[in-house]
């Protein structure tokens, strides 16, 4: 038998099912991976072994009592650390928590509880969900599994990191403009955004709240089904997640895309997409009309426009959603002899440079006098894209489109390039913009480092992707590569 | 001289009565222990919520209607963005801009036997922050128990002329707000907040003055006196060839003074905008037609129908609708004793003073509508005087006895009985010749003193009139 670590879900689940492995062993297997190989690849901000035994006891003892158990029972978890975990420190990889330790679970961690899932940790991030590359990180950078020397993407860089090391089976990411695709692209993982209003948000750590959503990466498209499943459904802590059925994703897991009409929008195969990477990504479509499905190319007029409209939107988002952290209740405090100076020099102190540009440029861009010029003119923006996708989606089942222009860079060749960096996120930023689901899933290598396929849908149309991208897994063994650690 | 008049608008806050807070679970009992009564979401932890109370939206829209505001079709949830250590989240949810719930309104007050219609600008929902306290020059306490509490806002027009209107306009406002029961109206707990911003001007001007806001205005005295205060110091600054300065004041209650609050060094930039975590209301036609159709009957056409049905003054009719209880205690007292005059004037002679007295509130009186009628009834049918009366009232007042049983207890009918009177009133002649002899002499001050002489040898009980008879009888003969 194959390492457990080295094992999916739903194969894990399956050996549960039959008695041939217990949680215990898998959660001990899962935890000496991470004491193996973290200290290279630098995944997890914390690791919580004594509740990882202790989930997956109670797991094996429902089982000798003969319960039925959900699909994620006893399946090891790495949660990012802008999740709320009750009694565990959730840092945000920011000083300015200081050790913070939530009274309470976010929604999705909760409903993973109710799963009887198994959580190993919390996996690094760049600061506040704001970068592309971990190195943001007010702690410290995560390694690229497939090369340590490179950057594993980010946000969700320590989840991707975690799932492409065997370090987690799966992990929950947060994707506000590609924090979890473009990271899975870079790992050589599959990452799903769902649909905003699919995944609850309550005690996701807000950066942009009408962007941000929580979604599944994993290391095959059956097990992002099965986590999305986990965590998909209406939530009345949370006002905008939406009140819509949750169909059962396991039944779009069948390789049939006859008659799938794919859009090929040029616009993102424009400006700075490498050429090994657009190559990978027109040979996928290609596989993909070779299993029966239609591809024809689109123009999507204002998709040069979302890049710069997101970075308006979310700094001013997060410019108001960062205000809590004043040093008043929890975190990081500088004390000083009056509560405005205290403020100042706390927010001076525990928030990373990155965050304080962002914070700036959101509040300029929200204050009076500037507001119509900046704000509400890239709300504007965000509408023409919408309608841009709405277009597409009257013709197209899908968007087919690289994830990223680049494969993974090395760590600090962009730290003094903002924009380039920045620029990681061109082909994943859209979407956010419009709303709706987006998959990555891994389409090819180049220099030993994966490339992802990134496919695109209408909101609520998770089925659709899923499909696809299950059909273009089934037909190639892109994710059945292991980085050598 | 120039004469000067004010021009006033009204910024009233209003805690409404939810059970819950604006937007999670955690109760709004007052007086709570510090920090006892808060959640992730009203201390704005990372990662929390907020979700709208149903409750509270349909509190600030049934206020909307109530002061003849539109609705807008679609209200929106703003951030006003700004640090305070009371504010745990750094902005205020609030509403903002052209859509807030209710506008463009108005409410009717009466002041001088004048009718006037002051303009409603906005009715707009938002949350409440926490309460700072000062312990120590170095040590600052915060409590969240209040902290996103469920708030109305309702800002007037500056239509307002004076302190006696500005307080007029509280009186209403209170009252339709106690008559919908959404805020208990309770100035003193700071559940009903008003700012007032004022201003003067030479009479006949259209232009506006310089405005400054009052703040701390605890009670209704405190709203008369603070603007009473704050206009004659503006005038007295223009007089003096000075410029009033746009700040805020503060109602100094101890001192009866207005003083300056520090002064803002520059304007607030609030950063208001659509709050991303909130979704637009939306209030259908249909929707605010049964919200206006339900609506009770609102302290203004209570007056009209008071004065139409009881054939009350004016006057009588605006107290008595003041609060709701108020008018339903008089209601059910005047519809089991006819005379509805003398009804008034009890409930609001003796009863509101005895209960201003013992700072009571009328659902806390022991004399039921039911005991002040029939007490009424008893001077109405000659059992007792209407001085005895006074007596009794004070003792149902106290024990809330049933002002028959104090009557039949104490003996305090009233003596009607011709031949003992009349027994009574020959024993005080005998013994008052000098004066029996002044009276019939003309000095008919003296009569007050016979009648005096027999009600305190009956101890008030003797029937006056009948003792007025029996004097001009003997005095006849």
């Amino acid at each position: 038998m194959a390492e457990l670590h080295t094992l999916t879900a739903h194969e894990l689940a399956d050996q549960m099912r039959r008695g041939a492995v217990s949680a215990r062993e898998i959660a001990e297997a899962t935890l000496a991976r991470i004491a193996a190989v973290d200290e290279r690849v630098k995944s997890f901000v914390t690791v919580t072994p004594e509740a990882a035994l202790a989930q997956a006891r109670e797991v094996d003892e429902r089982r000798a009592r003969g319960e039925a158990l959900p699909p994620l029972a006893g399946i090891p978890i790495a949660l990012k650390d802008n999740l709320c975990t009750r009694g565990v420190r959730t840092t945000c990889a920011s000083k300015i928590l200081d050790n913070w330790e939530p009274p309470y679970d976010a929604t999705v961690v909760a409903r993973l509880r109710a799963q009887h899932a198994v959580f190993v940790g919390k996996t690094n991030l760049d600061e506040f969900a704001m970068g592309s590359s971990t190195e943001n990180s007010g702690l410290f950078v995560t390694h690229n599994p497939w090369d340590l020397s490179r950057v594993p993407g980010g946000s969700s860089g320590g989840s991707a990191a975690a799932v492409a090391a065997r370090e987690a089976t799966l992990a929950l990411g947060s994707d506000t403009g590609g924090s979890i695709r473009q990271p899975a692209a870079f790992c050589g993982v599959v990452g799903l955004k769902p649909t905003y209003g699919r995944v609850s948000r309550y005690g996701l750590v807000a950066f942009a709240s009408s962007l941000d959503q929580i979604g599944p990466m994993a290391r095959d498209v059956t097990d992002a089904a099965l986590l999305l499943q986990a965590i998909s459904g209406s939530d009345p802590s949370d006002a905008t997640s939406a009140p819509v059925a949750v169909p059962d994703y396991m039944q779009a897991l069948r390789p049939e895309v006859k008659g799938l009409k794919l859009g090929v929008p040029r616009e993102f195969f424009a400006q700075g997409v490498a050429p090994e990477v657009e190559a990978a990504v027109r040979a996928a479509v290609d596989r993909l009309v070779a299993l029966g499905a239609e591809a024809e190319e689109v123009s999507m007029p204002h998709i040069d426009y979302a890049f710069p409209a997101f970075y308006i939107i979310a700094p001013a988002e997060a410019s108001s959603n960062l205000a809590r952290y004043d040093g008043v209740r929890y975190g990081l405090r500088e004390p000083a002899s009056d509560p405005t100076t205290m403020m100042e020099r706390t927010r001076d102190a525990g928030f990373g440079a990155e965050v304080k540009q962002r914070i700036m440029l959101g509040t300029f861009t929200l204050s009076a006098g500037y507001y119509d010029a900046y704000y509400l003119k890239a709300l504007k923006v965000r509408t023409l894209v919408k309608q841009d996708f709405d277009r597409a989606f009257e013709r197209f089942d899908l968007l087919v489109a690289p994830v990223t222009p680049t494969v993974a860079f090395a760590i600090g060749e962009r730290a003094n390039d903002p924009l380039q960096m920045k620029l990681a996120d061109v082909c994943t930023v859209p979407v956010n913009l419009a709303g709706g689901p987006a998959i990555a899933v891994p389409c090819g290598f180049h220099a030993g480092l994966p490339i992802g396929l990134q496919l695109m849908a209408k909101p609520f149309a998770e089925e659709t992707l899923l499909r696809a991208a299950y059909t273009y897994e089934q037909a190639t063994d892109w994710h059945l590569r292991a980085p050598a650690l | 001289m120039t004469e000067f008049e004010a021009v006033i608008g009204m910024e009233v806050h209003a805690e409404l009565l939810t059970a819950s807070k604006m937007f999670c679970g955690c109760p709004t009992t007052f007086g709570a222990a510090p920090n006892t009564q808060v959640c992730p979401v009203c201390l704005g932890l990372p990662g929390s919520l907020p979700v709208p109370n149903r409750r509270a939206v349909e509190f600030v829209a049934r206020t909307a209607l109530a002061l003849h505001c539109e609705i807008s079709p679609r209200s929106i949830f703003y951030r006003k963005n700004y640090y305070y250590p009371d504010l745990p989240k750094g902005y205020q949810v609030s509403q903002y801009g052209d859509d807030p719930i209710g506008r463009n309104g108005y409410i009717e007050i009466v002041v001088g036997g004048q009718t006037r219609r002051i303009g409603i600008r906005r009715c707009h929902l938002e949350e409440d922050t926490g309460k700072l306290f000062h312990v120590s020059p170095q040590t600052s306490e915060v409590d969240y128990n209040r902290s996103g509490v469920a708030l109305m806002e309702i800002v007037s027009e500056p239509d307002l002329r004076s302190a006696e209107e500005a307080r007029e306009y509280l009186v209403q406002l209170r009252a339709i707000l106690t008559y919908l029961g959404v805020c208990d109206g309770k100035m003193e707990q700071g559940s009903l907040r008003c700012e007032p911003n004022i201003s003067v001007r030479p009479k006949g001007s259209a232009a506006f003055g310089t405005k400054t806001e009052l703040k701390n205005l605890n009670s209704f005295r405190a709203v008369s006196r603070g603007i009473e205060y704050e206009i004659e110091r503006q005038v007295a600054v223009i007089r003096a060839g000075g410029q009033v300065t746009q700040e805020t004041w503060r109602w100094d209650e101890t001192r009866q003074v207005t003083a300056p609050m520090r002064s803002k060094e520059f304007e607030q930039e609030y950063r208001y905008f659509p709050d991303p975590d909130l979704v637009p209301m939306v209030f259908t036609p249909d929707w605010v037609q049964t919200q206006q159709e339900s609506l009770p009957e609102l302290p203004r056409q209570k007056q009209l129908r008071f004065q139409e049905q009881y054939g009350l003054p004016a006057y009588d009719a605006q107290i008595l609708t003041e609060t709701r209880a108020l008018a339903d205690y008089f209601e059910a007292a005047a519809a089991r004793h006819a005379d509805a005059k003398a009804v008034s004037n009890w409930v609001m002679g003796e009863l509101l003073g005895r209960l201003n007295a013992a700072s009571l509130d009328i659902s806390e009186s022991k004399v039921t509508p039911e005991g002040l009628a029939g007490l009424l009834d008893l001077v109405a049918n000659g059992t007792i005087s209407g001085k005895i009366a006074k007596d009794v009232f004070e003792e149902m007042f106290v024990s809330g006895k049933a002002p028959e049983a104090i009557v039949q207890e104490k003996g305090l009918t009233q003596i009607s009985d011709e031949g003992a009177l009349a027994t009574t009133l020959d024993a005080i002649i005998a013994a008052n010749p000098k004066e029996w002899e002044a009276l019939k002499g003309g000095k008919e001050q003296l009569t007050k003193f016979f009648v005096g002489q027999v009600m305190r040898a009956t101890k008030g009980r003797a029937n006056p009139q009948l003792v007025n008879d029996l004097l001009k009888q003997r005095l006849a003969s």
